[in-house]
């Protein structure tokens, strides 16, 4: 186990440490820099404009810990939250309407996750499949825009994505409750245990007596309820849903988190701390980017530089080997 | 002949044939102009290929088409290539093969389709490009022009900006994609404005990818940094709801003027009345529909050549304020199926 809080030396070791000081020079550089980045008020923006992007990356984070990856996040997010709109504006109580959202939301999670788990597809795929699926299905069936605006007349809904607590954003307190149950669940919990046992070594784990296939269903049924929580968010900040978001990057947005943050795409290894760790620095660099107001090819320059970078060191740093490296490994 | 049999004759020749030219007059003329419109384009071919279906414009345009393909009988058939331009350049290209009548075309940029469209015209496909323009001139053009959206939303911002007139000259551009017809053109129509007064700074130029929750992002990191700020032009309704959610949020409501553009959907028209956007361009998209018709009725009628004859038309703009709400601005889709 490392310890919490490492020392110099030993930072520059692990790719976490080396982002965490890319992390550190980045905030001085704009702090010094850029007039009022250092303001409460900026701060608060910074976390919050990521808020959502860190509550994905943390369902992620968990998939990606039982050696998955789950690339129909963005789609379940925009389908399940657009459908359960679509269904308000056409008679349903909102509230009914988000728990049907968030009832097939959690049905595809269970369904890829029999994919994975039973028809062993090896989930990269699975997902990516499923993803084009679950838009294609919202885009057929469930609704014709895909621009949907929060129905009107509910008030209470505007509260998730704008409201305050103690002066501080919801959406920023979701995302550090969320940060600690997950943590618990990680940490605390059977569950997290035979998650990295999973992740270590796959087939050790089931022989040891941990209940694969359950397991690998509920990781992704976990992914894609948060997915939907995140939709909640996003769409009530917002005031609307755009589904076209399914056709962006902001999966590889997620992924970028992930792996940024250090928790291996080979699984088994990599704490709440790394998303949390992810989050922020994606978080110091597009707001000051944007405060720089530098162009959008740059900042995606920026962005893709930065994933590649942080993907070699992941690589330099957990090496793969024959333990490790596996099909549908990415 | 007796005279009474005359008599008689005259009263069956009037009761005979009276009632007959009273018909005929009744029946009125036959317009061999109306059935040949009716009748002409039957049967004929045209293919609609959309940036993408399921959003408020290509939505509404496709109801318009469809309802006059049913009315003179011609097949409207449309390829949704969901927002991929590698998918539109497929279905293009295997349009060029199918030799329909007629493409109406929604380019994603300026440049991507650009040949295609013309060697669409040099294998007889007549072609008219919709709302977004690309770098080929074809037989018609019909939608905004988006150079005048740019100056309208500049000019309406300079008048609430200028120098002594709101909280300071500082203002904010949130673009879409930096490749889109909408966009280049756009830009330059704002700053050909703001050129003419170098009173007014332009504190922040992003692009949102037309999302709304990554616009509302940047507009609040702006107003983090720039909290004076007085005005803000956004390219396009759907990404702008969450402009003016932050600018809301921000309780800038009053400060920020926000200016945008779009279809004028009833939703964009919601947004005008919650007072999120200050001013609202509509590019009228039942309006745009009605020219589209005609042009598609018009070309399919000529006897020219694809190509031959270079027509476009940039269809009036409609300024929406809080005031001009109504039936006549907005509008639903179920209002145009």
């Amino acid at each position: 186990m490392r310890s919490l809080a490492p020392g110099p030396a030993s930072l520059v070791k692990s790719q976490e440490g080396i982002v965490f000081l890319l992390a550190l020079l980045a905030f001085l550089a704009f702090a010094l820099f850029l007039p009022a980045f250092f303001s409460a008020g900026n701060l608060l923006t910074l976390v919050r404009s990521v808020s959502i992007l860190g509550i994905l990356a943390l369902g992620m984070a968990l998939v990606v810990v039982g050696r998955g990856i789950d690339v129909s996040m963005v789609a379940t997010m925009v389908v399940s939250v657009s459908w359960a709109f679509a269904l308000s504006r056409s008679g349903y109580p909102l509230e009914v309407a988000l728990l049907i959202g968030a009832g097939f939301a959690l049905l595809t999670g269970i369904i890829i996750g029999f994919a994975v788990a039973v028809g062993e597809v090896p989930p990269i795929f699975a997902t990516l499949a499923a993803g084009s699926i679950i838009y294609g299905l919202g885009r057929t069936f469930f609704f014709t825009l895909e621009m949907q605006n929060v129905p009107p007349g509910e008030d209470w809904f505007a509260l998730i994505g704008q409201g305050r607590i103690l002066g501080i954003p919801v959406t920023v307190v979701a995302f550090a409750m969320l940060c600690f149950v997950a943590h618990i669940l990680l940490s605390r919990t059977r569950f997290g245990w035979q998650l990295y046992a999973m992740g270590n070594n796959p087939e050790a784990a089931k022989i040891t007596g941990v209940p694969f296939r359950p397991m690998v269903v509920a990781q992704y049924a976990i992914s894609a309820f948060v997915a939907f929580g995140a939709g909640l968010i996003l769409a009530s900040s917002a005031s609307a849903i755009n589904a076209r978001l399914y056709n962006s990057t902001f999966i590889y947005d997620i992924l970028l988190v992930v792996v940024l943050g250090g928790i291996g795409l080979n699984g088994g290894h990599g704490k709440i701390r790394n998303v949390i760790l992810g989050t922020m620095f994606v978080g110091i660099l597009l707001n000051g980017m944007t405060i720089m107001n530098i162009p959008f090819t740059v900042q995606n320059l920026v962005k893709g530089v930065v994933l590649l970078f942080a993907i070699i060191i992941d690589s330099l740093v957990n090496p793969r080997d024959e333990q490790t490296s596996q099909q549908g490994d990415l | 002949m007796s005279k009474s049999l005359l008599i008689k004759l005259m009263a069956v020749a009037w009761v005979v044939f009276v009632p007959f030219a009273a018909q005929a007059q009744n029946k009125g003329l036959e317009n061999p102009r109306s059935t040949a419109f009716h009748g002409e384009l039957e049967g004929k071919n045209v293919v609609f290929l959309p940036l993408s279906m399921g959003f408020d414009l290509t939505e509404g345009w496709a109801a318009k088409m469809r309802q006059q393909a049913e009315r003179l009988n011609y097949n409207f058939e449309i390829r949704d290539p969901a927002w991929s331009t590698d998918a539109g350049t497929r279905a293009l290209q295997s349009l060029i093969g199918e030799k329909p009548d007629l493409i109406v075309a929604h380019n994603p940029d300026i440049q991507s389709y650009a040949r295609l469209l013309a060697r669409a015209q040099a294998e007889g496909i007549k072609v008219i490009q919709i709302n977004l323009e690309s770098n080929t001139q074809t037989d018609s053009y019909v939608g905004a022009d988006w150079t005048e959206i740019g100056q309208q939303a500049a000019l309406a911002v300079v008048d609430r900006c200028a120098e002594g007139k709101g909280v300071s000259s500082k203002v904010a551009i949130d673009t879409g994609v930096p490749t889109a017809a909408s966009d280049v053109f756009q830009l330059d129509g704002i700053y050909r404005v703001l050129d003419q007064h170098p009173e007014i700074e332009v504190v922040s130029q992003q692009a949102t990818e037309y999302n709304p929750e990554k616009a509302r992002a940047i507009m609040e990191t702006v107003l983090q940094q720039h909290p004076d700020l007085c005005g803000a032009i956004g390219i396009w309704d759907n990404q702008d709801t969450g402009t003016a959610s932050a600018i809301q949020q921000a309780g800038k409501g009053d400060q920020v003027f926000l200016v945008t553009s779009g279809g004028g959907n009833m939703v964009g028209c919601e947004n005008v009345s919650k007072g999120l956007f200050s001013l609202y361009i509509s590019y009228n998209v039942p309006l745009q529909g009605d020219i589209l018709n005609a042009e598609i009725a018009r070309l399919l009628r000529s006897d020219a050549d694809a190509g031959e004859m270079k027509a476009m038309y940039f269809n009036p703009l409609t300024l929406i304020t809080k005031d001009d709400v109504n039936q006549r601005n907005c509008w639903t889709l179920e209002d145009l199926q």
